[in-house]
């Protein structure tokens, strides 16, 4: 059979909805931009638990700081199953992080913004995770079998993460002025970079007519955007807040609400590094991976050990 | 393999916006690559859950226990080296499975009885 006939068969699988699986024939490209996506994907979780381990020990109660605890661990577990179905793809795990040190691979700008305060915790689960659910709910009918399993298993997680963090704003903001007011602000500094999470708009993203046809993705950064203005803009009425752009209006027209422009600037900026915390980002994970050398090798130092002290027994 | 990884978000940077260096090169090792399977319940069976990296089984197993069953998924863990396990090749999915496909008297539904025969 030629490539062609196996381009079609590939593609009539992927129109009737059939997943691919790690041992099926894929077309180089179609397994480069899943694994691209989905090591991204998990250098996001990994890098995400840096901005929230910043407040594990300031939690104002037992209660946020278990329920923090609990998030962050979450967070490395999803790191995991990405890595692992990323690694079906025939990278490995020891590339990939390698790949992130050398700044060579990307992670969501998002954690490139310092948590400044309590309530930017708060603001991380309602509008950082409430808008990497969007994608991810989609991502769950996503065609590469081994990345749509990891997402339904992520996204039962998921829910949690949003849900924590609107109810800890909805206590801040029925608080005292200090209270509404940190509140407030962290909304105000996280809702354009949540925005900008969705990527650049659809006239300038190269890779989506194609990620679209292999359903690797099923809807456009501009659509996902716009669910996400629409699910917060009603969401933020219950805080009795406001978000930061005099441009939210209803369109009734639409029926959909209308916002302001990004600063795409600031968008290209912060991906290619000058954000307020790249370096620091980047240079936490190195050193975590640096000083646990001497526990990596130690583990398999005494797993030898024990395989020897097995086989002569 | 080598491939260069530039894109950002869910993958929608274009390449060459997205800057950082190409030049790393993998070193190190990774610990062997185990498969989990997890028994949900009692009375259940063991089922693939996904997989991890670990030195020895012993850890595999403690690892297992941290990322697969943080919300009471499970009763009990398996876990095998990957490298043990041995696939069907999908090219020969034909071959393997066709010859069941025209064999529909092994199906309850191809016997025709009379409505009084109930349930059986």
């Amino acid at each position: 059979m030629s490539v062609q006939d196996f381009e079609k068969i590939f593609q009539d699988k992927i129109d009737n909805e059939t997943k691919i699986e790690p041992k099926d024939w894929m077309p180089d490209a179609y397994r480069k931009t899943n694994l691209r996506q989905i090591s991204q994907h998990a250098h996001s979780e990994i890098v995400g638990m840096l901005p929230e381990g910043n407040w594990i020990s300031r939690a104002p109660s037992l209660k946020r700081k278990a329920i923090l605890l609990a998030k962050v661990q979450d967070e490395a577990g999803h790191g995991l199953y990405l890595y692992s179905a990323a690694e079906t793809l025939g990278m490995s795990r020891q590339e990939m992080i390698n790949d992130l040190h050398s700044g060579k691979a990307k992670y969501s700008s998002i954690f490139n913004y310092p948590t400044l305060t309590w309530a930017d915790i708060g603001a991380v689960g309602w509008l950082v995770d409430g808008a990497a659910i969007m994608n991810q709910v989609m991502l769950t009918r996503t065609s590469y079998g081994p990345y749509a399993r990891a997402m339904v298993r992520i996204c039962k997680e998921e829910s949690f993460h949003q849900r924590q963090g609107f109810e800890s704003l909805l206590v801040l903001s029925r608080g005292s002025k200090e209270q509404r007011d940190m509140c407030q602000d962290a909304i105000n500094r996280w809702w354009w970079p949540a925005l900008m999470m969705f990527g650049p708009r659809d006239t300038e993203s190269t890779n989506s007519d194609q990620s679209m046809k292999w359903k690797i993705k099923r809807k456009s950064n501009d659509e996902l955007r716009q669910q996400f203005v629409d699910m917060i803009a009603e969401q933020i009425k219950i805080l009795g807040m406001k978000l930061p752009d005099d441009k939210l209006k209803w369109n009734e027209e639409r029926r959909h609400y209308d916002f302001g422009e990004i600063n795409w600037d600031e968008f290209w900026q912060v991906v290619k590094g000058n954000g307020p915390c790249n370096k620091q980002r980047l240079d936490a994970r190195r050193k975590a991976w640096e000083e646990g050398e001497w526990v990596r090798e130690a583990a398999v130092a005494y797993a030898e050990k024990k395989k020897l002290k097995v086989a002569a027994a | 393999m080598n491939i260069a990884i530039r894109k950002f978000y869910y993958g929608d940077i274009p390449e060459e916006k997205g800057g950082g260096k190409t030049d790393a090169k993998a070193s190190g090792h990774d610990w062997p690559l185990w498969e989990v399977f997890i028994r949900s319940k009692q009375g259940l069976d063991h089922k693939h859950a996904g997989s991890l990296h670990a030195a020895d089984a012993q850890m595999a197993i403690e690892n297992a226990r941290d990322v697969y069953t943080r919300r009471m998924e499970g009763v009990s863990i398996w876990v095998v080296e990957s490298k043990y396990i041995t696939a069907s090749n999908p090219d020969e999915a034909g071959e393997l499975y066709e010859p069941a496909m025209d064999k529909i008297y092994r199906h309850p539904t191809f016997y025709e009885l009379p409505d009084e025969v109930n349930h059986m």
